[in-house]
C-alpha cells in the first residue's frame, strides 16, 4: 500500500498527464496551424516589412504604431520531453513549433490592426520574445511572451 | 501624439529633438490567473490572460511615455522600442522608451493632389526586380 503511494500513483499521474497533454496539445496545435494559414492567406496584400524606409512608390501622410503580443506556454509532454533533450542536445522541435506558433500569431495580431486602421503598409517590423516564467518550479511549463510591433503607414483622411 | 517607431515619420518634418521619453510598469500575476494558467501548462498554447494582462500593461508603460512627451511640448515620439523582462518570479517589467520630437508638416503632404496623383506611377513598376541596383558608394 505505502509502495503505491509512493510511486505508483504519482508515476500514473505523470502518465494521465502525458497523455491528455499530448492528445489535446496536439489537436490545438493542428487546429491553430491552420488558422493562422487562412488569416495569413486573408492578409497577405498588406506590405509588411522590417525596412525603415517607406516602400517606393507609397505616399503616406500620417504613420501610427501597430502592436501584436501573444503569451505561449508549452504542453506537458513538450516540456517532459525537453527534459531528455537538453541531455543529448539537438534541435527541440517541440519547441520550435511553440514560438512559431506564438510568432506569426503575434505578427497576425500586428497586422489586423493595421489592416482595421487603413494602413497601407507595415514598416520597421521588430520581434521581441521574452521568457515570462523559467522551467524552475516543478510543472511549470515554461512561458514567453512574444511581442511584434512596427509603424503602420496611413493615407491622406485617417 | 504620434507614435511610431521609424526614426521619421513620413508627411512630417523634423524640427527639434526634445529627448529620450520613457514609460514602465511592473506587474505581477494574480493567483486567479496563475491557477488558470497552470491548467494551461498542460495542454500548451495561448494563454490569453496574461496576453491580456501584458498588453493592458504595455498600454500604460507607452501612455506613461506620452505623458512625458507631453509635458516636453512634443508633437510626436519617433523610435519607439518595448522591452519585457523578468524582474522576479511572478512579475515582468514592461518598458517602452522612444525619442520626443517636434513636428511640421511637409509641403508634399499638404497639397496631397499633387503628391498622389504621381504616386501610382512609380507604385505599378516599382517591383524588387525592375528597380535599378543602386550605385555603389565610395570608400
Amino acid at each position: 500500500m505505502e509502495l503505491f503511494l509512493q510511486f505508483v500513483l504519482p508515476l500514473a499521474f505523470v502518465v494521465v498527464m502525458l497523455l491528455l497533454g499530448s492528445t489535446i496539445g496536439r489537436n490545438r496545435e493542428r487546429r491553430h496551424f491552420a488558422e493562422l494559414d487562412q488569416r495569413e492567406s486573408a492578409s497577405r496584400g498588406l506590405v509588411v516589412t522590417d525596412l525603415k524606409t517607406v516602400p517606393a512608390g507609397m505616399e503616406p501622410a500620417n504613420a501610427t504604431l501597430v502592436v501584436g503580443a501573444t503569451v505561449i506556454a508549452s504542453d506537458y509532454l513538450k516540456t517532459f520531453l525537453s527534459g531528455f533533450r537538453t541531455i543529448f542536445g539537438g534541435e527541440m522541435r517541440s519547441y520550435s513549433t511553440m514560438i512559431e506558433r506564438a510568432r506569426r500569431e503575434a505578427r497576425l495580431r500586428m497586422v489586423e490592426d493595421a489592416l482595421r486602421k487603413g494602413a497601407l503598409a507595415v514598416i520597421n517590423v521588430r520581434f521581441e520574445t521574452s521568457p515570462i516564467a523559467m522551467n524552475s518550479g516543478r510543472n511549470v511549463a515554461p512561458m514567453s511572451e512574444v511581442l511584434c510591433y512596427g509603424t503602420a503607414l496611413l493615407p491622406a483622411g485617417r | 501624439m504620434i507614435v511610431v517607431n521609424t526614426e521619421t515619420i513620413p508627411g512630417y518634418e523634423i524640427v527639434e529633438t526634445k529627448g529620450l521619453v520613457q514609460g514602465n510598469t511592473i506587474r505581477a500575476k494574480h493567483i486567479g490567473r496563475d491557477i488558470t494558467a497552470s491548467l494551461k501548462n498542460l495542454v500548451g498554447g495561448e494563454l490569453t490572460q496574461y496576453t491580456e494582462l501584458l498588453t493592458e500593461s504595455r498600454r500604460q508603460a507607452v501612455e506613461r511615455m506620452i505623458q512625458q512627451a507631453q509635458q516636453l511640448n512634443a508633437d510626436a515620439v519617433v523610435n519607439v522600442r518595448f522591452t519585457t523582462s523578468s524582474i522576479a518570479a511572478g512579475a515582468a517589467e514592461l518598458y517602452a522608451y522612444g525619442t520626443a520630437v517636434k513636428l511640421v508638416k511637409t509641403s508634399s503632404s499638404v497639397a496631397p493632389q499633387a503628391a498622389s496623383a504621381p504616386a501610382m506611377a512609380p507604385r505599378a513598376t516599382g517591383t524588387p526586380g525592375t528597380t535599378p541596383p543602386p550605385p555603389p558608394t565610395a570608400g
